[in-house]
């Protein structure tokens, strides 16, 4: 049984929340305990309805002021597959909140108001969704009940959504006519919209197939612990252990190690649950090698003939997320990439990115909290990466405010424009 | 062959590698309790063949189940890690904290002065906790590097970002990090494992036959610690633990289930969460565990 990762982005108003309810009490993943909880609270508040965005708003700043802030992570199993939701706020104050909980999912869901069709919350979240590299899009059309469950209205707003979304880099983008409050296409099949022949949201969910998503062909192997037992019965074990960050790795390869450019052979992989013969993305592993190298955590284990890229010099996508100070070029920061931890200066914000009307505003100098731009940066070390749209893992870094701590700045590597 | 775990187990050895490779002094709270078992397990085979390069602590309230100490002193010699017990009874002897009394009194929160002291004593500068994101509703908030001030404290409002699989542990002198390796896993993912890597786990969490008292609906095990309440009825039950915490404040379910998949096919069924079954001290009040979060309980 597989696992899938997926964000919902929008806000109360679009029926995100009730959207959510709807999948975990349709799929009967809500307890009852939970339920009493939220309903109490809904009566005590003098609510005509029971508000399910309570289950997920669990800070008592969102309970008072009805509003997701931050990300929440809410779970269900279907008897198909298991489902991890990060469930995000869609605000534009919250857009960072928005990135981090849609960084690292394989599917995220846009809500569009059948009434309203595409605003600029919605450009902004397919944006935000494009440049994290998402695989999977699906617009749901909700509240279709509210428009008479027309087959028009809901074709009117593919339309426009595509005119819009041909400008992005969107791999696939399912389009669901739905209404959560009404159950339609959710979980169940509508009789509402006899003219939807696509599948429910659920159904959809269960099926969509990622097991292409992950580069399987760019050997990467970022080193982040070396494992060297003090004991007897293991006097000559070295293993390099670390995530797989793409391609595959089988014993008999042969593999170089970067920075130092010299070659060996694996041995052997170990796994938490056991030696194995081969290692694929996203796997946690111990690597084995026939030669006895200076290997350190930060470097990085690929293929002679398949190597990431090695600079100093960088050009990124940067989403400025530090409230107390804007991004100040010149400043040394802290960046962490992979495994690697060095410094950092901005050289020049290229543009900024208007995210609600996609325009590049140039002549800026900095970025604020929540703003998008175009950066070259350089480090004290080389970075060993690939561009972010090749591989997420090796083409992402995050900026650490070296004096507060905070995670500043979030970026994506692309290759420097032409 | 590939299990839904198997995406689970990565993730969580992938913390628990980052955190020994970019923390001075990293400790492992082990209570005993299944998630921390699960924990301790998935930390052995992180290193494996070498040890596990830090220690484990308990925060021993004094009023813990007998079973539960038994198998917490057993797992830590058979695993060869080194021990280290945060005694609640110690830190009322010293003073710092006054003991509880009364008929529902727990020394539950107490803990929070004894851990936080325990950290402080030993320098600790990472803190692996079992807390799983479904447990709770704040708990589903939380990062999986959770920041606490030189107070202890957690801000909620001002979390770091937490993105991709970067995580940031940058940390002034004084302060820590709570980690939390299962955060992604449910209860049922948590037996799963318990049940395909055969893990040993204390005698409670399976069916036995105990004596039970009923208290705000909750079955409470009669114990050294818990008299019965003045008036109610102690019965022969057969029941097993969800959860395994403080003797004064941890409930029993009514169950026949002895073997793991028994469980499992009763936590799939499961209609009430298993603090909401369980625990009397997250009934306190709306928001109870952010509350003691805030101040640096687990």
């Amino acid at each position: 049984m597989e696992r899938l990762r997926f964000a919902t982005v929008g806000s109360v108003d679009d029926g995100k929340s009730t959207l959510i309810g709807r999948l975990l009490y349709d799929s009967k993943s809500i307890f009852e305990d939970q339920l009493e909880h939220i309903e109490a609270v809904s009566k005590r508040r003098g609510d005509d309805y029971v508000d399910l965005s309570l289950l997920t708003d669990g800070l008592r700043a969102e309970r008072e002021q009805g509003i997701t802030i931050d990300v929440a992570y809410r779970y269900f199993a279907t008897p198909k597959r298991s489902f991890i939701i990060a469930d995000c706020p869609g605000h534009i104050q919250y857009t960072r909140n928005m990135i981090t909980g849609a960084s690292n999912v394989d599917l995220a869901i846009v809500l569009i108001d059948a009434r309203t069709g595409v605003i600029e919350q919605t450009r902004r979240h397919s944006l935000l969704v494009s440049l994290l590299g998402v695989p999977h899009l699906v617009i749901c059309v909700n509240k279709m009940d509210l428009v008479g469950y027309d087959q028009e209205v809901f074709s009117n707003i593919r339309a426009e959504f595509e005119e819009f979304a041909s400008r992005l880099d969107l791999q696939d983008v399912t389009f669901l006519p739905i209404s959560a409050l009404a159950g339609d296409n959710c979980v169940t099949r509508s009789t509402n919209m006899p003219w939807f022949e696509g599948p429910t949201l659920l159904h959809h969910l269960e099926n969509v197939y990622t097991a292409s998503d992950d580069n399987r062909i760019d050997t990467r192997f970022p080193v982040q612990f070396v494992i060297r037992p003090q004991r007897a019965d293991f006097p000559d074990y070295r293993g390099y252990a670390g995530r797989v960050a793409g391609g595959v790795f089988r014993v008999g390869d042969e593999v170089m190690v970067l920075p130092s450019g010299l070659t060996s052979t694996i041995t052997g992989i170990d796994s938490p649950i056991g030696p194995v013969v081969e290692a694929t993305p996203g796997q946690a592993v111990t690597v084995l090698l026939a030669d006895d190298l200076s290997i350190t955590r930060g470097d990085m284990i690929c293929r002679p003939n398949n190597r990431p890229r090695v600079s100093q010099e960088l050009e990124a996508m940067l989403c400025w997320m530090d409230d107390t100070a804007p991004l100040q070029p010149g400043k040394i920061y802290s960046i962490k990439h992979t495994t690697k931890v060095a410094r950092t200066k901005i050289n020049e914000v290229l543009y900024r990115l208007n995210i609600s009307t996609l325009s590049r505003e140039t002549g800026v100098n900095q970025l604020t909290m929540n703003e998008i731009g175009r950066v070259t940066l350089h480090t004290t070390a080389p970075l060993l990466f690939d561009d972010y749209h090749q591989n997420r893992t090796t083409g992402c870094f995050i900026i650490v405010d070296e004096e507060t701590g905070q995670t500043a700045g979030a970026g994506m590597l692309l290759s420097p424009r032409t | 062959m590939k299990t839904s775990l198997d995406g689970l187990i990565d993730e969580s050895v992938t913390i628990i590698r980052e955190v020994a490779a970019e923390f001075e002094r990293p400790v492992l709270l082990f209570s005993g309790g299944k998630d921390s078992v699960v924990m301790l397990h998935l930390a052995v085979r992180a290193f494996a063949p070498a040890r596990i390069p830090f220690p484990v602590m308990h925060i021993d309230t004094g009023h813990n189940f007998s079973e539960v100490i038994e198998f917490r002193d057993r797992c830590v010699a058979e695993m060869g890690v080194q021990l280290i017990v945060g005694s609640v009874q110690a830190s009322i002897d010293s003073g710092k904290v006054a003991d509880v009394s009364g008929p529902r009194a727990s020394r539950n929160p107490l803990q929070t002065v004894t851990l936080l002291d325990s950290i402080a004593e030993h320098r600790f500068d990472a803190v692996f906790g079992g807390a799983r994101r479904d447990e709770e509703r704040a708990r589903a908030k939380e990062r999986v590097y959770s920041h606490r001030d030189s107070f202890g404290q957690w801000d909620p409002k001002n979390q770091r970002p937490e993105l991709w699989g970067i995580y940031n542990g940058r940390h002034r002198q004084g302060e820590h990090f709570r980690i939390f390796p299962l955060s992604n896993w449910t209860e049922l993912d948590i037996w799963t494992f318990i049940g395909e890597y055969n893990i040993d786990l204390p005698s409670i969490y399976y069916a036995h036959t105990r004596p039970i008292f009923r208290r705000d609906n909750m079955l409470m095990a009669v114990t050294d610690f818990l008299p019965p309440d003045e008036g109610s009825v102690v019965e022969q039950m057969e029941v097993r633990f969800r959860t395994v915490g403080d003797a004064t404040c941890t409930a029993a379910v009514e169950s026949s289930a002895s073997t793991v998949a028994d469980i499992i096919a009763e936590t799939a069924v499961a209609r009430v969460t298993e603090r909401g079954a369980t625990r009397a001290d997250d009934r306190m009040s709306e928001a109870g565990m952010e509350d003691r979060k805030r101040t640096g309980y687990f």
